[in-house]
């Protein structure tokens, strides 16, 4: 992950760009999403876009796709003046996009996917289908099963055929929006290849992300977007000339204008004021989570978690985290095991009653089950209390109570929104999973099991979310934190239990030797448990 | 944006943005309305007959006229009963379509209970037993598929619909063979006697039905909005596996959904037999539950839009009667109006979907 892999000879930013956005300016109401945002994008080049959440990253992609007008400011490709209508004018302008959700069918087969797009006068042409995406396959170097079910595919195969699709009519310009955030470490690493190559084809590859590291590690160019602006950009020649670790000290000055908390580790580690104290409040002894057959071992899972502790699960994604965690909150049935809250045995009991008991779930499907999009605000940061008091009197529901309760939690999480009544799903995702921690939170828990809590966020939000997790545990709730993380593992936890195949394969003391040890334990190396 | 600069805005516009919203609905809930009137006038005009006298007749008969008015509005109680039952399961996410079925066997079990029971008991007691004996009969009827999706997933609007058909044809076994009345020709129920009936009001032909009727829509538009009750049911509504995190008892929760949406249908089937009928024929199926559905969907699920819109399908119905005879054209024409007012919903929608997405842009 270093700069190395770029090839440093390599020609880059020589030819006139491509696309050229100029002084682009786009308003939503109280909002400017994009102030006089200008971006050259070359041939042959990966021009890297860093932003947080909310920066207007996915403004001016979504203005460069067609999704939307710009205010003010013109779009120039190949150096004339261009009115980007409609997604359909992006494609016959020759830019594809890659959005960060997927788009395709999941039980249609690969082939079949890629025919969609064709006009729906044209006769289905298997064969040149299938021509058509061997050429591009190989363009990239990938192999696709192309007669599976896109379902069966990987989230990074599945990918691949989003960007197949996305150069399907030999466009020149790719955009690739939070391209890594649903992969795997080793899908990254694919990801990387295959951007190299569309490069070294010649495609000018537009990478939109969050993570710095990203940035610095596939970009050829880097633009930083801050509330909307540009704040910066490192050309070539700018970061051919840096070290590594120079040019993010510089990106992460653009980033946050030296406000930005870069030791955040050491300092949230150093934040905590208490040592776990020896009360065991969670005591999990060979559970075993039901539904999943290749779940869990016959021993099934066992751990204890003290008071103000927080013990880290580390693993890679997919390894019985969620089966775990889901039975832990009694979301999901067990075949075998206890669990003891706080002296008392727990498993039998439902999600409420164990909620009651003081135990709280963060999910990391947000939007799928944690949150209800079209619900306001308010009544998602009660949608685990509804009918209890003062919410509700009688089962009839306070208003001013509830509002009066949200904007207490509002304020407390700095939860971005312009009111309670809001529906969640206008928030962005940063201010989501404010708001779900602000729920889980509240109301004095006695044991939280955060799954992934920072996924998907930017920088602040993400140290945001250490620190509650950390002043929640320093305040003596007993913590698990399940996450993929292993950084924010290694940054938060006291102990670490390490997943595989859904068991506890081992329970290490987060000391110096730590990150080697889980490292092995993750990856199946070590000793068994 | 910063947290004053929302607030202080919040604190400007409420009243305007709200007044805002409201209009823009109605506007929304009425073009289709106007839209599937003015495609309506042209297809009369195809065949020939006088839009202008068509809809004149149809307000002067279901609106101006005394007599028309009455009919009407007593049309209007069991549409608002099932507008309720619909709102009950559509906003918890549930398609129960099957309240046509659950409607006639109530009314059929009302019809053959109402006459005997008047002979034993008082008939201040015999009216809200028999009610609730149908909302019992109606929700019974919906066991089956609610369970069906509750505990095992099968899709409720094959079964719902599936038990609409059975429920029919057991209605008019029912007719023909036990609770045939042997004193008439053709076969139906024993009658109950005018005076046994829902009270009149106020000497006219309406009688309490259509205030039960406004009383439950009322009531299930207070219960679906304010109590924790209807917010759960929503819930499932719109996101079932969020149900299911903060540990909802779905299947409970969806049993419930069926017995009280299809208790509403039986409601409305006593209502129409207590209150207008008092008996049931064989054949007979009025089949108001598929026309509330447009109504139920171009109301958006409101219980109070509910109520407007049913009154007005009632001025529909009751003066496309009388147009429908006089422009010579079968009755069902009115249908015609509302499969277009349906087709236009969706138009609106989608239009409507669009603007909001271009102004998210």
């Amino acid at each position: 992950m270093t700069m190395a892999s770029r090839p440093p000879e390599h020609a880059t930013g020589a030819a006139e760009p491509i696309v050229v956005l100029r002084d682009i300016t786009k308003r939503f109401p109280g909002v400017v999403a994009n102030d006089r945002v200008s971006l050259d994008i070359h041939p042959a080049e990966v021009h890297a876009l860093l932003g947080e959440n909310g920066a207007g990253k996915s403004t001016l992609i979504s203005i460069l796709s067609g999704m939307q007008r710009p205010d003010a400011g013109t779009v120039e490709i190949r150096g004339r003046t261009m009115r980007i209508a409609s997604p359909r004018t992006a494609l016959d302008l020759g830019i594809g996009t890659v959005y960060q959700h997927p788009t395709l069918v999941p039980t249609l087969s690969v082939l079949e996917n890629l025919m969609l797009g064709a006009s729906w006068r044209a006769p289905m042409n298997r064969a040149a289908t299938r021509a058509r995406l061997d050429e591009i396959a190989a363009l990239l170097g990938i192999a696709l099963p192309e007669d599976a079910p896109l379902g069966s595919l990987s989230l990074g195969q599945q990918q691949l055929v989003e960007i197949v699709k996305a150069l399907w009519r030999g466009e020149k310009v790719l955009i690739l929006d939070e391209a890594t955030s649903m992969l795997t470490p080793q899908g990254v690493e694919d990801l990387g290849r295959v951007i190299e190559r569309l490069r070294d084809a010649g495609i000018a590859v537009l990478f939109i992300t969050h993570k710095l590291h990203e940035a610095v590690r596939f970009g050829d160019r880097v633009s930083v977007l801050r509330q909307g602006r540009k704040v910066g950009s490192l050309s070539p020649e700018a970061l051919g000339r840096l070290a590594p670790q120079e040019a993010i000290d510089h990106i992460v000055d653009l980033m946050f204008g030296g406000t930005a908390d870069r030791t955040g580790a050491e300092r949230s580690r150093a934040h905590r004021a208490r040592a776990p104290g020896e009360r065991m409040v969670i005591e999990v002894d060979g559970l075993r989570p039901a539904g999943d057959p290749d779940a869990a071992g016959e021993a099934g899972v066992s751990f204890a978690v003290h008071e103000g502790e927080i013990f880290g699960i580390a693993g890679v994604d997919g390894n019985g985290q969620k089966q775990l965690a889901e039975a832990l909150a009694g979301q999901r049935g067990t075949e075998a095991g206890r669990i003891v809250l706080d002296g008392a045995a727990i498993e039998g009991l439902s999600v409420r009653q164990r909620q009651h008991a003081g135990l709280r779930y963060v999910t990391d499907d947000r939007l799928g089950e944690g949150t209800v999009s079209a619900f306001p605000v308010g009544l998602n940061l009660l949608l685990k209390r509804i009918g209890d008091a003062p919410f509700w009197r009688h089962g009839i529901i306070r208003n001013a109570e509830v509002e009066r309760h949200a904007r207490a939690l509002i304020a407390e999480h700095d939860v971005r929104v312009p009111g309670p009544g809001t529906p969640l799903g206008h928030l962005s995702g940063g201010n989501v999973q404010k708001a779900l921690l602000a729920r889980e939170l509240d109301d004095q828990p006695m044991a939280v099991i955060y799954n992934k809590p920072t996924y998907g966020l930017d920088l602040n939000n993400i140290h945001r979310a250490r620190r509650a997790i950390c002043e929640r545990a320093d305040e003596g709730v007993a913590t698990i934190l399940i996450s993929t993380d292993l950084d924010e593992i290694l940054e938060l936890a006291d102990r670490i239990g390490v997943m595989l195949d859904g068991r506890m394969v081992g329970i290490v003391a987060n000391d110096g030797d730590a990150a080697r040890r889980v490292g092995e334990l993750m990856i199946g190396v070590g000793a068994r448990a | 944006m910063t947290q004053a600069a929302m607030s202080q805005e919040e604190r400007h516009h409420p009243v305007a943005s709200a007044w805002r919203r409201w209009a823009v609905a109605v506007a929304a809930a009425l073009l289709p309305i106007v839209l599937a009137l003015g495609v309506g006038a042209l297809i009369l005009l195809a065949l020939g007959a006088d839009p202008g006298a068509f809809y004149y007749h149809i307000v002067k008969r279901g609106l101006l006229s005394w007599i028309g008015l009455q009919d009407t509005i007593t049309r209007c109680a069991p549409l608002l009963l099932l507008g309720a039952s619909l709102i009950v399961a559509f906003r918890a996410g549930l398609w129960n379509l099957g309240i046509d079925g659950q409607f006639l066997l109530a009314a059929v079990i009302s019809a053959a209970l109402a006459p005997v029971l008047v002979t034993v008991l008082p008939v201040w007691l015999v009216l809200p037993l028999v009610m609730v004996v149908a909302m019992a009969v109606g929700a019974l009827w919906s066991l089956l598929p609610a369970l069906l999706k509750a505990y095992h997933g099968v899709n409720e609007i094959v079964t719902t619909l599936m038990m609409s058909f059975l429920g029919i044809s057991a209605a008019n076994v029912l007719i023909k063979l036990p609770f045939d009345d042997p004193t008439t020709t053709v076969p139906q129920t024993a009658t109950l006697a005018t005076d046994d009936r829902l009270p009149r009001l106020f000497g006219s032909t309406i009688n309490v039905g259509v205030a039960v009727g406004l009383a439950v829509i009322l009531f299930i538009h207070w219960l679906m909005t304010r109590t924790a009750f209807g917010l759960r049911l929503r819930l499932v509504g719109a996101n079932p596996r969020a149900a299911v995190h903060v540990g909802l008892p779905l299947g409970a929760l969806m049993v419930a959904v069926f017995a009280l949406s299809a208790g509403l249908a039986g409601l409305a089937g006593a209502v129409e037999i207590l209150g207008v009928w008092g008996n049931v024929r064989a054949d007979w199926n009025p089949a108001y539950g598929l026309m509330i559905i447009p109504l139920v969907f171009l109301a958006r699920f409101n219980g109070i839009a509910v109520i407007g819109f049913v009154f007005f399908f009632a001025v529909l119905s009751i003066g496309g009667e009388t147009a429908s005879r006089k422009a010579g054209l079968p009755n069902y024409f009115i249908l015609v109006l509302v499969a277009l007012m349906l087709i236009f919903l969706a138009l609106t929608e989608w239009l409507g979907q669009r603007r909001q997405m271009a102004a998210r842009d």
